[in-house]
């Protein structure tokens, strides 16, 4: 856990990625006029939080740390409902909702706790 | 809406912000908790949602951070979480880019998928709205949402301890995570994309310093733009 990092090492990494991310979302908009980016930097950047995210997720819910990293049912289906649901109806709410209720519902069956 | 006055474009902003609030609200409670729960005190929670304020890159550090992972891994991650915000930053400057210095650097700072999101479609949909127009129609649109965030951490940071653990809390952000991937599946290119970066990562996922994920997701990227340009061609032709 992070109980052990020091205050000084958590300040470091929420300023840096503070400044990190505050000149990411100030580059185009702080040339003045605006220039465009070139077609093949664009292409790529719209594929950034596909690529970054999912990579992040898929571990998590394969080998979830809760159940000593192995596969665990309740949270496994609870993340096919909220991806299904996210993907055929475009709502956040709905899916997080549904997927939640899933988890919810799979540990009362399973008698998880 | 083209007689509408100056100050009703703030409004007319601010109205189609509002239902964003359903997201970022939980989205802000939930890292609130995760955040106390990791054993970040409650002004280090609060100066990382006001400070970085961008959800999920915010959450991808977490996780790194209770992973042990290295400095340099960590920032590397988060921030190519945040490289989105690069294309919305140059396609919001053809629109913004000749407000005042200091109104950028505020637009710059509040900028959040959402608001970028509204912002343009009204832009495109009414493309004679004057410059003063779209600034204020930007920020109606951020100003339920911006607030509510620092404060949906606030209440998560308090109400932290009280979750049980039948919740089973642990699994909130990897369900946020999904939910928030899924809407983004609008492509044949952007599955392969997120396909590449599933296979790689668990395939990669002993490489040190957490290095799998950065790897596949730089191959990811590179393999969603490739397909779309083959899709392209194949279109042309």
């Amino acid at each position: 856990m992070i109980n052990d990092m020091s205050a000084g090492y958590i300040w470091t990494i929420i300023i840096v990625l503070g400044i990190g991310t505050y000149l990411i979302r100030f580059s185009f908009l702080g040339l003045i006029g605006g220039k465009d980016l070139p077609e093949w930097a664009l292409r790529h950047l719209r594929y950034t939080a596909v690529a970054v995210l999912p990579g992040l997720v898929a571990p998590l819910v394969l080998w979830p740390a809760a159940n000593g990293g192995e596969i665990e049912p309740a949270r496994l289906s609870a993340a096919l409902v909220t991806f299904a649901v996210g993907l055929l109806t475009r709502n956040v709410i709905a899916a997080i909702t549904l997927g939640g209720a899933t988890l919810f519902g799979m540990i009362w069956l399973l008698g998880a706790y | 809406m083209t007689g509408a006055t100056q100050k009703s474009y703030y409004w007319i902003g601010f109205r189609t912000g509002l239902p964003f609030l359903l997201v970022v609200v939980p989205f802000g409670l939930l890292f609130g908790v995760v955040a106390t729960e990791a054993g970040f005190t409650s002004i280090q929670t609060m100066a990382f949602s006001s400070v970085v304020f961008a959800g999920a890159a915010q959450f991808a550090a977490l996780q790194l951070m209770a992973e042990d992972a290295p400095f340099l891994i960590i920032v590397a991650t988060a921030l190519a979480v945040n490289l989105r915000m690069a294309m919305y930053s140059a396609s919001l400057s053809v629109w913004l880019g000749k407000a005042p210095l200091w109104k950028r650097a505020l637009i710059a700072y509040v900028n959040v998928d959402q608001s970028y999101a509204v912002s343009i479609n009204r832009y495109e949909d009414e493309p004679d709205l004057t410059l003063s127009q779209r600034v204020r129609f930007f920020f109606g649109a951020v100003s339920p949402v911006c607030p509510m965030w620092i404060v949906a951490t606030g209440l998560g940071i308090w109400v932290g301890d009280t979750i049980p653990d039948w919740m089973a809390l642990d699994f909130a952000v990897p369900i946020c995570f999904l939910a928030i991937i899924a809407p983004m599946m609008r492509t044949l290119a952007h599955m392969i994309s997120a396909v590449t970066s599933i296979v790689l990562a668990l395939a990669l996922s002993g490489l040190p310093y957490n290095l799998g994920l950065l790897v596949a997701a730089a191959v990811a990227m590179i393999v969603g733009a490739q397909v779309e340009v083959m899709m392209n061609r194949r279109k042309t032709t």
